[in-house]
């Protein structure tokens, strides 16, 4: 039997509001004590004196690429990603190729990720086939196939009609309809925020509108159908305050938001780097901090990556072309600490937020660190620099806009079913 | 101090311009000439990178560098050489293999210039990218105004138009602030861009109240088939709102002179008349536009020695 003891680490777990330097054990895959001077003769013993220990991270939001563009990142490299980045489990959207819009895909995806990657993996299914906003997948198989939620993500449902009866039949699955919410028609052809930054770089702009409008919607087809709504990388202020309201109306909705819409302006565009391009767009320092108050106030529910990759030559098109996204798995960890080094988050508050809440959200294993549950753990050393380097990362790709800075915060060891997955200095171990 | 490339007024300095006009000046001589080739440039190679296809400005730039003896080479990866998925960047690895040295791009999307020269080691001429910016336009503009009206310094000038997608209006904008102008801008609502007035200019939906004392009036083109029921709803509304004619041209100072970057629509932008009779001083800016594209590649590409590459 596996036995592992982390002595001495500052353990955060928002499942039962604990945040002391205390022992924690792990046997067979589950947490069995947590205190003090814990001694077990034949356990491994993990030195986490001066970190921090978690339960693992949960990301909602990725996107692994396979099938089909496995030359961006493949279920083993996202993976690796994943667990290098502290995350235990990650939910990934549908707009592979074939789409996952079918019981097959994500049998194969979950088969794959079975077979190829340390990190769990939740696989998100198309909300309509294809990705076309017209029909709506077969849901009921889907879920039983081992589908987390549903989501047309990349692209936004803007037949209001078919967003209605998506929402009305996910109630008879009970699994959250995730929306990325950007109103095409406004959108047009903008490829970053619309504000004084596009209107001085003459690159056609995409308004905050556009996700106000959309967001309004479906938490209006939300309360109206009654069912669970999930609210994808939020980046403007406007659509903080609708989801703000319809929570406090009752309407069952939840959000993330993304580490660059936290922590980024759109004034990172301002060299045309297409690092810095995003779907949604890079906001408004006005936008930024209302996506730091609703993190802060709990109206935004978890940080989710969004990781994206895409190779060298993609991001080497022009502005326009150049598909949008960024990686976040290895780095949004030490990108978000910067909220709690600012006081926006306590560490019990940025733990939930990265664990606890998106676990919930998705109902499953994890997000806590208590006597028999699972023991995914992710284990962070907050005072730890490191420059990050993509292209020594897991990820296949290596489109960051962090590249080459100096961040604080690093991952030590991850630990999935209480088996070491990750380990700075090794590597991944799967 | 002039940089390596000139990506946009933005970047300048007034003393920069100023610099440049000044330059112009002597190059205007050049072509009153008979023999209209100055050997300033002989050896060099110039090549007019071309992704979105233009007439004009790249005949203006072959002309500029041929009176100069470089040699011009015309590169247009637009249409079917160059798929849309191939990286600008490659391109430009591959045009750097071959060690030009100056290169002038013109681009339908913002930016492309500057990641360019990001990866280029010769100087690079922004010919106009996407809504950005268009230097040499703005250059050519304040050298005609100058010439008609002897200062910038104190002058109004109205911009009329699609102000959103344009790239001159941007450099134009810059420039004659820079020199010393209040600048004004006129369009319906939805061609004014977001947040126009923090470059330091007046917005106007009124083209009264905008051209009202100005010494020059610029008129830009509007892109009919892109733009009519989508951000104005007929073009007959357009000409009889925002069109400039003479009765509307009374509101302006009355030795105002009209401008246009061309190519004109006739009718829509400035009346038939206005088109072809002074005030407007069109053909003046074409003319203008070699003297003046010859002093910028005088000034950029000039400053590399010959067979040597700086960035080694």
């Amino acid at each position: 039997m596996t036995r592992i003891l982390f002595r001495g680490g500052r353990v955060l777990d928002p499942s039962c509001e604990r945040d002391e330097i205390i022992d924690l054990l792990v046997e067979a895959g589950r947490v069995t004590a947590v205190g003090t001077d814990l001694r077990v003769d034949d356990a491994e013993l993990v030195d986490a004196s001066g970190c921090w220990v978690m339960p693992g991270f949960v990301d909602l939001h990725s996107h692994l690429r396979e099938p089909g563009q496995e030359y961006k990142e493949d279920i083993a490299t996202g993976g690796r990603a994943a667990v290098a980045g502290g995350f235990t489990a990650v939910a990934c959207m549908a707009n592979t190729q074939p789409v996952n819009d079918d019981p097959a895909t994500t049998d194969f995806i979950i088969d794959r990720a079975r077979q190829d990657s340390p990190a769990r993996v939740y696989p998100v299914a198309a909300a309509t086939r294809g990705l076309e906003g017209k029909v709506m997948t077969e849901m009921a198989a889907l879920v039983d196939a081992g589908a987390v939620a549903f989501s047309d993500d990349g692209k936004t449902i803007m037949d209001s009609g078919v967003m209605r009866h998506v929402l009305e039949y996910s109630r008879l699955v009970g699994v959250p309809v995730i929306t990325h919410a950007e109103d095409r028609t406004l959108v047009a052809n903008g490829v970053m925020n619309e504000g004084a930054v596009s209107t001085r770089l003459g690159l056609p702009g995409n308004p905050a509108l556009a996700e106000d409008v959309l967001v309004a919607r479906d938490l209006m087809l939300a309360e109206f159908t009654e069912a669970y709504l999930h609210v994808a990388h939020v980046s403007t202020r406007g659509a903080v305050e609708l989801i703000r309201r319809a929570r406090d109306r009752g309407v069952h909705v939840t959000a993330e938001v993304a580490p660059h819409h936290l922590t980024l302006t759109d004034e990172a565009v301002a060299g045309y780097d297409t690092h810095a391009k995003a779907a949604p767009p890079l906001r408004s320092e006005s936008d930024r901090e209302a996506c730091c108050e609703g993190l802060r106030d709990g109206t935004l529910d978890a940080i989710a990556t969004d990781h994206a990759p895409h190779a060298q030559h993609e991001k080497e098109l022009d502005f326009s072309e150049a598909p949008p996204g960024m990686i976040g798995l290895e780095t949004a960890a030490a990108v978000t600490l910067e909220l709690v080094r600012a006081g926006v988050l306590t560490p019990l508050e940025w733990v939930r937020r990265l664990s606890t809440n998106p676990a919930r959200i998705l109902g499953r294993a994890g997000g806590g660190l208590g006597e028999g549950q699972v023991a995914d753990v992710t284990l962070l050393d907050p005072a730890r620099d490191w420059i990050y380097d993509p292209a020594k990362g897991q990820s296949k790709s290596r489109n960051s806009p962090w590249a080459g800075q100096r961040l604080s915060g690093r991952v030590i060891a991850t630990f999935v079913d209480g088996y070491r997955v990750y380990d700075v200095d090794r590597g991944p171990l799967r | 101090m002039i940089q390596q490339s000139l990506l946009g007024i933005e970047d300048l300095e007034r003393e920069d311009i100023e610099r440049i006009l000044d330059t112009a000046e002597h190059m205007v001589e050049i072509g009153r000439r008979d023999v209209k080739k100055v050997p300033t440039l002989r050896g060099r190679t110039i090549v007019n990178l071309f992704f979105e296809s233009s007439t004009r400005t790249r005949a203006s730039f072959e002309i500029a560098g041929k009176r100069l003896s470089a040699d011009v080479v015309n590169f247009s990866p637009s249409g079917s050489s160059l798929k849309k998925s191939e990286s600008i960047l490659d391109t430009a690895r591959t045009l750097d293999a071959m060690d030009p040295d100056v290169v002038v791009v013109r681009h339908g999307v913002a930016g492309v210039p500057k990641r360019i020269a990001d990866v280029l080691s010769a100087p690079v001429i922004n010919a106009g990218d996407g809504a950005h910016e268009h230097p040499t336009q703005a250059l050519l503009d304040c050298f005609t105004v100058r010439q008609e009206k002897g200062r910038i310094d104190g002058l109004t000038v109205t911009i009329v138009g699609d102000i959103l997608h344009s790239r001159v209006a941007r450099s134009d904008i810059y420039a004659f602030l820079k020199l010393g102008a209040e600048v004004r801008v006129a369009a319906p609502p939805p061609m004014i861009p977001p947040c126009i007035e923090q470059l330091g200019v007046k917005a106007y939906t009124s083209l009264r109240e905008a051209i009202d004392g100005a010494d020059v009036v610029m008129a830009l083109r509007i892109q009919n088939e892109r733009l009519t029921g989508a951000f104005f709803p007929s073009v007959r509304e357009y000409s009889a709102t925002f069109g400039i004619d003479r009765a509307k041209l009374r509101y302006a100072k009355d030795d105002a002179i009209v401008m246009h970057p061309g190519p004109v629509n006739r009718g829509v932008e400035l009346s038939h008349d206005l088109a072809d009779h002074r005030p407007s001083v069109i053909l003046d800016q074409v003319r203008n536009g070699v003297a003046l594209r010859m002093a910028v590649l005088y000034l950029y590409a000039g400053r590399r020695p010959v067979g040597k590459r700086e960035t080694e």
